[in-house]
């Protein structure tokens, strides 16, 4: 369905993700899920992994959700919502709008598998991570979205690899579209749900979703820290629309990652007496690296 | 129509009929044939229904679940290592109340590795939540199918028919397969009971705190006790549509005169009729019941049937390995304490690993618990094999 500049610039406020839900405060994935929800509006059926987003949302009998709402396991999210839209194909019935979603450790660890083949079977369904770099609702474990140098209660000594590429990854499936958001910009958040629901195929959106518990910070800096992590690099927006990176977000203002860094608690042990310690420049390498790979 | 054909090509057609809506598929041996064949049937325009050939079994589980809470009527099949990699979906697709059907062709669970029949792998998930029947030959494996359909949306628990691998999936042998109209007149369309529909919004999968939790598999298990009469039904229903007897609770085999019974599931009990045939004109009176539904289990009808009966063994193809045979717990339960005193039920576990079960490996048994109850011997067991060491 074609929609105009004026309709996919509109910021949507519709509570189909009702306020009431247990997330902590400054939850940013329980922002960044009540802006996918209203973008998608009500024609939309989430397919939600197991995560704080299933657990703060959906116990029973209180859902916050005022769309149909479907939970089964941790890993399985996309296979689930192949199933659906095949149901929906077999049955004639639609069209609708189908979004899987799930943290990071759901989408790039234990349920990428999933994910691959429902990208590679081409299923019309919309995949949105949100990714707060770890395992948040078993209590900030490491997951292979966890940056480097970051102290979760498995990396107690800091976090020794570096983050694994999912939107490059989900891209070089061949899937029609992909795009990274951060819950700072709502209208470009809302954008790309629109957009990604326009196109016919898999679609995979990934959203920087700051976590204060997990990450160390106040709740109300988490949109502060998505500003950051774009200006410095860390976190590039961008869309890549059939194959070909588009709608690169350039930094106004370069900042060194160390202002990002040290908002958080979970980087603190990388600045002794307020010196950065190495690791610290190690990180200033990959923002760089992003910086130039993707013009930012 | 009587046909000459492969087990799994008579299962395929039956599905095929059913008409399902989503259907998933992997690979793994023995249970391939069926959704290769189903694939074919719908490639050659026979059936009209998404066929989605996924990454794994705990995939292919997990699309049936997310098919059938859509509101679609849902099938999958596997075996062995493809079930327990579903395990997880398994639980959670009877605990969701969703009426998918599921073919297990029986096969051994790994390590060592092998691909041979036993029932070890639909043994491992029989505290999931979903109803269980075993096919005795081929042409009852046909016709639990067009049953499963039924006995699942009636009673919104997932059913998962048992064929033993290779023995029944790979066996030719004559079907009677019916006309697709019959079916239809036996199957109405499905219509589901609670789905994901944007017209009305509902959660499903919602989390149940300790509240909640223990009522719903409370629920869940009077759902399965209460769904023997489905099964009777369902069974009974089936035999006045198309004039045979298959399914239903047990069965049983020249017992009224029986000195011994014997008691199995699955396509053992072929070679165990056959031996009760040879026995009697010897002058001995050997009888059989044979499980149809092991989950729910028949304790009822297998208490009702053999309360007089002091001298039972019961044979089967899975062990709980550390404590000995499952079925043979089961049955041991189904009599009163009170009653258990001068009642012997032996228990032999036999072919694990496609280990060929002979007659003479039965009348050994047979013979053996005549003269003294066996608490548990695995049999035809080559002592030669198994060294001082390695017990
Ligand atoms: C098979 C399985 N393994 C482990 C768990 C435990 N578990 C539940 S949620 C969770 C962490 C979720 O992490 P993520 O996907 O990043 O979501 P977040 O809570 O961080 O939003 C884990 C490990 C589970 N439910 N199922
Ligand atoms: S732990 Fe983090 S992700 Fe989970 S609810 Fe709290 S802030 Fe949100
Ligand atoms: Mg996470």
């Amino acid at each position: 369905m074609e929609q105009s500049a004026e309709e996919l610039n509109k910021i949507e406020k519709k509570d189909l993700f009702t306020s009431g839900h247990r997330a902590c405060g400054g939850c940013g994935q329980a922002l960044a899920a009540r802006l996918v929800a209203d973008a998608s509006g009500e024609n939309t059926i989430a397919c939600v992994a197991t995560g704080c987003l299933e657990v703060f949302s959906s116990p029973y009998p209180d859902p916050s959700w005022r769309i149909p709402f479907l939970h089964s396991l941790f890993e399985n999210a996309a296979a689930v919502a192949s199933g659906v839209e095949a149901a929906y194909k077999a049955l004639n019935k639609g069209p609708v709008n189908i979004i899987a979603q799930g943290g990071d450790g759901s989408t790039a660890d234990i349920g990428f598998q999933c994910i691959s083949g429902m990208f590679e079977r081409g299923h019309n369904v919309l995949y949105v991570c949100y990714d707060n770099e770890a395992y948040m609702n078993t209590g900030v474990q490491r997951s292979s979205f966890t940056p480097l140098g970051a102290r979760t209660s498995t990396t107690p000594m800091g976090n020794k690899t570096r983050k694994k590429n999912m939107p490059l990854l989900a891209a070089d499936h061949g899937i029609p579209y992909v795009a990274t958001a951060t819950v700072d910009d709502f209208r470009d958040l809302q954008r790309k749900v629109k957009t990604a629901l326009s196109i016919e195929g898999p679609k995979y959106i990934h959203i920087l979703a700051p976590c204060p518990l997990g990450w160390g910070h106040h709740g109300e800096l988490s949109v502060q820290i998505c500003r950051l992590a774009k200006d410095t690099g860390i976190f590039p927006i961008y869309e890549i629309i059939h194959g070909k990176v588009s709608n690169v977000r350039k930094i106004p203002v370069k900042v060194p990652v160390e202002e990002y860094l040290k908002l958080q608690g979970r980087f603190k042990h990388l600045f002794k007496k307020g010196q950065p310690t190495p690791e610290v420049a190690e990180i200033q390498e990959i923002a760089n690296q992003n910086i130039e790979r993707f013009n930012l | 129509m009587l046909k000459q054909i492969e087990g799994s090509r008579a299962v395929a057609e039956c599905v095929a009929m059913c008409r399902p809506n989503v259907i998933s598929a992997y690979p793994i041996t023995p249970q391939t044939h069926i959704v290769e064949d189903l694939a074919m049937i719908i490639g050659q325009g026979k059936l009209d229904a998404e066929f989605i050939n996924v990454e794994s079994e705990f995939a292919a589980g997990s699309v049936v679940l997310g098919a059938s809470a859509a509101g679609a009527r849902a099938y999958s099949a596997t075996s062995s290592q493809g079930l327990l990699l579903m395990c997880e979906v398994i639980y959670c697709i009877a605990g969701m109340r969703l009426p998918i059907v599921l073919t297990c062709a029986n096969r051994a669970i790994s390590a060592p590795l092998s691909i041979w029949n036993d029932q070890q792998d639909s043994m491992a998930l029989r505290d999931a939540g979903w109803i269980q029947l075993h096919a005795e030959d081929n042409q009852e494996a046909a016709d639990l199918h067009i049953q499963a359909f039924k006995i699942a949306e009636q009673t919104s628990l997932p059913v998962m028919v048992c064929m033993d691998g290779f023995i029944l999936t790979h066996a030719y042998e004559p079907v009677d397969i019916p006309e697709p109209k019959e079916v239809d007149h036996f199957l109405p369309p499905f219509t589901p009971k609670n789905i994901v529909d944007p017209r009305s919004p509902k959660g499903i999968g919602l989390f149940a705190d300790p509240r909640f939790y223990l009522e719903t598999r409370y629920i869940l298990h009077r759902a399965m006790e209460k769904s023997e009469e489905t099964i009777k039904a369902v069974s009974a229903d089936f035999a006045k549509t198309f004039g045979r007897n298959s399914g239903g609770f047990i069965k049983t085999y020249k017992l009224e005169n029986a000195d011994l019974v014997i008691v199995s599931m699955g396509s053992v009990v072929g070679t165990i009729k056959e031996l009760i045939d040879r026995m009697e004109e010897e002058g001995k009176k050997v009888g059989l019941v044979q499980i149809c539904s092991y989950r729910p289990f028949p304790r009822h009808e297998i208490y009702n049937v053999l309360k007089d009966k002091m001298n039972i063994v019961v044979l089967e193809k899975s062990v709980s390995l550390g404590r000995g045979g499952i079925l043979a717990s089961d049955v041991r339960w189904s009599f009163p304490r009170a009653e258990k005193k001068d009642r012997n039920i032996s228990s032999f576990i036999a072919g694990l690993g496609g280990r060929n079960i002979p007659m003479d490996d039965l009348r050994y048994m047979v013979e053996k618990v005549e003269k003294e109850p066996v608490e548990l011997e695995f049999l035809g067991l080559k002592k030669e094999l198994i060294s001082e060491k390695d017990l």
